[in-house]
């Protein structure tokens, strides 16, 4: 059976119809004429790329965004939404990509902002807030503790508080964007039995993804974005991965990279029991030790904050090292400065691109240039050569398809899967022995992952020796050689990629061995 | 060891004390102010200018209507048109705060300047007017160290007080202050939820203003009972270092701006003791001792403070 389309006797049953919705920017039609169905009480997935409109398209359902165009139907009756209030008011509440909570305040206050109760002389009652909040979170099965500060749980605890924030309001309809982008695999779990038990609750729940597996897990219909437009609608049953895949891109992709055998080489980097401290000075990398070989991938799996970005920083020079060594190809660099290390053959794709891998105001050519500036051929005696540069970086851009292939463009106004890409060719460029790969594709959408993947498997074929540092297990499982998982700054074990599951992997980033990972695994 | 001795005599003498409490109090107000704001998301360095402007309304309102209270009034009013002038350019179109800020000090240094002579008839400073009576506590016993401690304080020195109170008091237990720091702290999040963004940022605007030139007005109306020119003299931004010394609360505010009281009643009464003779020729550097305070205890402490996560960030509304 196909996906039905609705006639308009039919809205009634439909919590969510939206029609014709146009929405123009500024340089982008975000929205071109799009149609939404979504029947009440169904678990509703919207897939597409970065940029294709989805999100877009749901600010506009909770307010956030006024349409240029368009009508939107709840419940079957037309409703002009033109603020979050007129959301909240037919029911509807929004889970963002971003979260939107206080640090500072409780998870109860959170929860109650800008629908405190009062008390006399309307002051704002905290114990009737703490117990209201405590019931619904009892009733929906949704455990938070509502004294916490918001900025003490943990990212899965700060979803929950988001989901219970729409469910204070009375929400029925729950948009919930790129939910799972911040969460463990088993914190994913969770959510999804939180869904499905909302689902029964009767609530209507529209779930915005680039992940097709769980698009296939979790929905019941599906409705695929490309470019600003509705490129497929389909009941979840009748389709795959691959199905999406391809309405997604618009071509056939790869899913799964093709890695091919490979011996390591000699080894590169070594480091012995490293330790590093993090911004407040306390222990974050505690003693760890391992070693990379030439034409080798190194996975680092793990839960954000348990030591990979110190120990990402230690390494490239960019943070100082408390004890332990590093010897780079022979070379101790344990007190090596960045520009030392580079000049010793690492180069680097941060996790943090705005940080520290590149500089968003300057142009395409500058960033390329950016690290090497000082030397030939990018400098002249203390003078930047701007046509070497200017060559250099045209090439490379249009080497590795960083579009469009304006080198004299700002690098802000590339979207981020071409700033990465961007990133990636200079570091690509210095011929590394060794590179330093942090969440390569962390807000990327499929086609840019396939391409910065296969470039991650060049480099590997060229023997150089890579730590690929991700929160993605997938990315982990299909690129690496070897795999150590790290769990509060130390090394829990090490596995590779076809002797473990995901589901193995992911309790060991919860601070299992892989020991009492299989056994808890088998139960 | 003569300035050691100097420095106790000061300690034991009453008159140290509510020199201290006097000379917090326009600073305390400033404080306040410059917290509502801040709390909201807008930084307000321009309290120095409000109060200047505050100092001047007040004494113009005493010389128009024969009364410092109207004065006060007056001084409210200018200090709120002068914050709804911050107001409107870093809410409304997202101007540079710190650009709109320094705009509003130099414009209330040139207007009291300029206005001074043509509205007082001479340069430099007022004539001297009614000013605002004391609380006199009788029942000290006149004369007593109790006395001379507390017993003879303007009316302000008690309101800037009660006012470290009521501020707490919006702040953490009303719901209009949970909007404030929700709004100050992440804006997205609390537009997401219906709070008005503009709305609450345009009220600690405004309440900075009010207080920041109640502070200034009591330097004119509360103290001196005349105006001269530039007459807060950096109060503004010793201030604003209080706040941010007091970690953004009304409690720290309190004790941070005491603490540079301490340190201009210390100055004073240093400069006062015949024991010391300090030549008029070294009395302004002297003078230098609360900023050096500020700014020792400024670098020192600095570091522990937060500051609300979007202080000086301007939001602008989507769609």
């Amino acid at each position: 059976m196909p996906f039905h389309i609705p006639q308009e006797e039919e809205y009634k049953d439909y919590a969510v119809v939206m029609k014709g919705i146009v929405k123009q920017f500024p340089k982008v039609l975000a929205n071109d004429n799009v149609d939404l169905y979504i029947k009440r009480g169904e678990i509703h997935a919207i897939v597409g790329e970065n940029g294709a409109g989805k999100s877009t398209l749901m600010n506009q359902l909770y307010g956030l965004y006024n349409a240029d165009a368009g009508k939107i139907l709840i419940n079957g009756k037309e409703i002009a939404i033109d603020n979050p209030k007129d959301a909240i008011a037919v029911g509807i509440g929004m889970v963002h990509q971003h979260f939107m909570l206080v640090g500072p305040l409780s998870v109860a206050e959170n929860i109650v902002l800008g629908d405190e109760p009062t008390k006399k002389f309307n002051l704002f009652d905290l114990k009737r807030a703490r117990r209201e909040v405590k019931k619904i979170s009892e009733e929906y099965g949704l455990k938070v503790d509502v004294d916490a500060k918001i900025e003490d749980i943990s990212v899965g605890t700060q979803q929950r508080v988001e989901i219970l924030k729409t469910l204070f309001r009375g929400a029925d309809i729950l948009i919930l964007d790129e939910p799972t982008a911040v969460l463990t695999p088993q914190e994913t779990e969770e959510l999804f039995v939180v869904l499905r038990n909302l689902q029964n609750d009767g609530k209507t729940i529209i779930f915005i993804t680039h992940k097709l597996n769980e698009v296939i897990a979790v929905s019941n219909n599906v409705t695929v974005m490309r470019g600003g437009k509705v490129t497929g609608q389909i009941p979840t049953k009748e389709t795959s991965t691959r199905e999406l895949a391809n309405m997604m891109v618009g071509r056939e992709v790869l899913l799964r990279v093709e890695k091919e055998k490979k011996e390591a080489g000699e080894k590169v980097l070594e480091v012995q029991d490293l330790k590093v401290n993090d911004n407040r000075d306390l222990p974050a990398v505690k003693g760890v030790s391992f070693d990379i070989r030439k034409g080798e991938i190194l996975g680092i799996a793990g839960v954000a904050g348990n030591g990979q970005s110190e120990l990402e920083d230690a390494l490239t020079g960019l943070r100082k090292k408390i004890a332990g060594t590093v010897t780079f190809n022979g070379v101790d660099i344990s007190t090596a400065t960045p520009r030392d290390i580079r000049e010793a053959g690492m180069s680097h794709i941060a996790a943090d691109r705005y940080k520290y891998a590149m500089v968003k105001e300057f142009t395409v050519a500058y960033n390329i240039a950016l690290g090497r500036h000082y030397k030939q051929p990018f400098a002249d005696g203390g003078f930047l050569n701007h046509r070497k540069i200017n060559a250099i970086s045209k090439e490379l851009v249009k080497k590795f398809d960083v579009r469009p292939p304006e080198i004299q463009l700002s690098a802000e106004n590339l979207s981020g899967g071409n700033q990465q890409k961007m990133v990636v060719a200079r570091e690509f460029d210095y011929n590394p022995l060794c590179m330093v790969v942090s969440q390569p594709t962390r807000g990327l959408d499929i086609g840019a992952i396939e391409f910065i993947h296969s470039t991650i498997l060049d480099l590997r074929q060229e023997d150089v020796a890579i730590l690929l540092i991700s929160m993605e297990l997938e990315e982990i499982l299909s690129l690496s050689d070897r795999i150590l998982v790290m769990y509060e700054g130390q090394i829990m074990g090490e596995v590779t990629p076809d002797e473990v599951t995901m589901e193995e992997l992911g309790l060991m980033m919860a601070g299992s061995t892989l020991e009492e990972a299989r056994s808890e695994a088998d139960e | 060891m003569n300035i050691l001795k100097a420095i106790l005599d000061a300690f034991a003498n009453p008159i140290f004390y509510s020199l201290t409490l006097s000379a917090a109090t326009p600073l305390l107000f400033a404080s306040l102010g410059g917290l509502f704001s801040e709390k909201t998301g807008v930084t307000n360095i321009a309290l120095e200018g409000i109060m200047l402007l505050g100092a001047f309304s007040g004494i113009l309102g005493t010389a128009l209507f024969g009364s410092p209270w109207i004065g006060i009034i007056l001084a409210m009013i200018s200090g709120a048109a002068a914050a709804a002038l911050h107001a409107w350019a870093s809410i409304n179109f997202q101007a540079n705060q710190i650009v709109s800020a320094t705009a509003i000090i130099l414009l209330a240094q040139g207007l009291t300047g300029f206005l001074l002579e043509p509205v007082f008839g001479k340069p430099g400073s007022t004539e001297i007017y009614d000013k605002i009576p004391k609380i006199e506590l009788k029942f000290l016993g006149k004369g007593s160290f109790l006395y001379n401690m507390i017993g003879s304080l303007s009316p302000f020195v008690y309101l800037a007080l009660i006012l470290v109170v009521v501020s707490w008091f919006i702040i953490y237990k009303t719901k209009l202050g949970l909007r404030i720091i929700a709004v100050g702290e992440n804006p997205e999040a609390a537009d997401t939820l219906g709070v008005s963004v503009y709305g609450i940022r345009w009220f600690g605007v405004l309440m900075s203003g009010l207080l920041a030139s109640l502070g200034g007005a009591y330097l004119s109306v509360g103290e001196l009972g005349q105006f001269t020119e530039n007459m807060t003299n950096g109060k503004g931004f010793i201030a604003l270092a209080a706040m941010i010394l007091g970690n953004w609360t009304p409690k720290g505010a309190l004790f941070a701006c005491l603490l540079f009281g301490a340190a201009d009643a210390m100055n004073e009464q240093l400069q006062s003791n015949p024991s010391l003779a300090i030549p008029s020729s070294a009395k302004p550097l002297f003078n230098l001792i609360p900023f050096v305070i500020t700014l020792i205890v400024v670098a020192g402490f600095v570091g522990k403070t937060r500051s609300p996560a979007a202080d000086g960030v301007p939001y602008e509304k989507k769609g």
